[in-house]
């Protein structure tokens, strides 16, 4: 009989649930891009529940002519002036995201046309709710891990809409953030290791044809966004022999303010670790673009040597999550293009009637 | 309707990015692209993506918009004289009209232009707004 417990051979791949590329890789750009649009949680809860606050200050809305698109395109332009390559060296560009404009014809094509990187290119759009832009982002590295091309951009991206009067309409925001993955040698952060979680878990969705999403209630909470993000982080640290204390800063999804605080903590993190990261109450949840747009927050003003924990979420469920390491060439490329903080600052109030009009909830015909 | 995607789709790297040309006769900057150079009437074929900046030589408010345009009324065309020189007419955005001046520095960005109903294609083009912070300045 065949024992069971006999060794693996040399060349296997090890047991370790941590993905590690053949050459190592980094972020050498990165680029965020929100609208200038602003909706007070207060007129959301003027307009349905009598007055009252909610659960954030505010969140970006999309002006009439943005959508992802526009959103991935000014965020990818930004991350391509700080990684100082031509577009055309970029050999895959993926735009993670629940909002494209359209249901049939990729997004990531006219985002490649925009920029100048076609035609020699892998472009495709991933769907898998919030965490669409880390799944691309994981993608990416594995590109520029295995030797396939030296730069591949990931970018997360939503215009986010809840039913008028969920709960999820006060945090449902717009925004996008894109990355340049390439070289370790050439990066302003590489990568310590990174790992991936997914399980099914209808905590969240939206049926084909469908304009408002339906979610699980308090189902997705504790067995989808905590179990998830938990599982990941932990994973990850262990696999580096690394605990809370070894990072700077922690970057989690931010569905609200509640979430990601409460999960840090269970992770072993203090608030001071994640404000730097944390945009929700400013900004709302940018979906596939949130954890993304707070790890460009911190890369905004991180020093070489400090680490970074970033960890996903998307419905459905699954979590990516990552560690990384700030190099010396951070300095001399976070400047050619607005940081996150710039985006804030540029800011516009809007009411519920102009928002309602912004985001085409008014039926016209 | 096909017509108008075939107009789409020829037109991509100047709508998307500003892509113009070069006389390598005499060195105009051209935009839009076209065979024969304006100022020395010579023919053109080098491709020059342009810089995207410029400044507002003069501008209108639309206040009753040409179909497939009523959504975004009221909005401000202007017209752009770009830093590489070529002058290009162009909507205005995230300003309010009330804020643009003669001489204002704008940008290029990418934005929807015009939707062709429901089920038709979307148009993607370039507008411009006030030059927002030190974007472009390298
Ligand atoms: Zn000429």
């Amino acid at each position: 009989m065949k024992d069971l417990k006999e060794p693996r051979l040399e060349n296997s791949v090890s047991d370790s649930p941590i993905m590690k590329p053949d050459r190592p890789v980094g972020i050498v750009g990165y680029g965020t891009y929100i609208p200038m649009y602003r909706l007070p949680s207060t007129e959301i809860a003027r307009v349905w529940s009598g007055g009252g606050r909610g659960p954030i200050k505010e969140k970006a809305v999309a002006g009439l002519d943005e959508d992802t698109v526009t959103i991935a395109i000014e965020a990818a332009r930004n991350a391509v002036s700080r990684a100082g390559i031509e577009a055309c060296e970029l050999r895959a560009i993926w735009v993670g995201s629940e909002s494209p404009p359209y249901a049939v014809k990729p997004s990531s094509t006219l985002v490649a046309e925009a920029l100048g990187a076609t035609p020699y290119l892998l472009a495709a759009d991933i769907e898998f709710a919030c965490k669409a832009g880390s799944e691309a982002l994981q993608s990416a590295m594995g590109i520029v891990g295995s030797g396939m091309g030296d730069y591949a951009m990931a970018i997360g991206a939503d215009t986010a809409q809840g039913r008028p009067g969920d709960v999820l309409e006060y945090t449902a925001a717009s925004g996008g953030t894109a990355f340049i993955v390439g070289p370790a040698e050439r990066a302003i952060a590489t990568c310590l290791g990174s790992l991936s979680y997914a399980t099914d878990t209808p905590d969240f969705w939206r049926r084909a044809h469908q304009h408002y999403p339906s979610h699980g209630g308090r189902f997705t909470g504790e067995p989808a966004y905590f179990h998830h993000i938990q599982s990941s982080a932990t994973a990850l640290m262990e696999g580096l022999g690394m605990a809370a204390s070894d990072f700077q800063y922690a970057v989690l999804h931010q569905p609200n303010v509640k979430f990601p605080a409460r999960v840090a903590k269970r992770l072993g993190f203090t608030q001071s670790q994640i404000e730097a990261g944390l945009l929700s109450n400013l900004i709302g949840n940018t979906y596939a673009g949130a954890a993304l747009t707070g790890f460009s927050a911190v890369l905004d003003i991180a020093k070489p040597g400090d680490r970074i924990l970033l960890v996903s979420f998307g419905s459905g469920a699954g979590s990516d999550a990552f560690a990384w390491e700030i190099t010396g060439q951070i300095d001399a490329r976070r400047d050619k293009a607005p940081k996150v903080q710039d985006y804030i600052n540029r800011r516009q109030e809007i009411d519920y009637a102009i928002y309602t009009r912004y985001r085409g909830k008014l039926m016209m015909s | 309707m096909t017509t108008k995607v075939a107009d789409d789709w020829r037109l991509r790297g100047q709508r998307y990015r500003l892509e113009g040309e070069r006389c390598e006769h005499c060195g105009e900057m051209i935009f839009p692209p076209r065979d024969i150079c304006p100022a020395c009437k010579k023919p053109t074929k080098t491709t020059h993506t342009l810089s995207g900046r410029g400044e507002v030589y003069t501008y209108s408010t639309v206040l009753s918009a040409p179909q497939g345009f009523e959504v975004y009324a009221p909005y401000t065309v202007a017209i752009i004289k770009l830093e590489e020189g070529p002058m290009i007419t162009a909507q205005l955005t995230d300003v309010a009209s009330a804020d643009i001046e003669i001489g204002m520095p704008v940008e290029m960005v990418t934005r929807r232009i015009r939707t062709q109903g429901d089920d038709g294609p979307i148009t993607y083009g370039y507008k411009f707004r006030p030059v927002f912070l030190g974007q472009g300045a390298e």
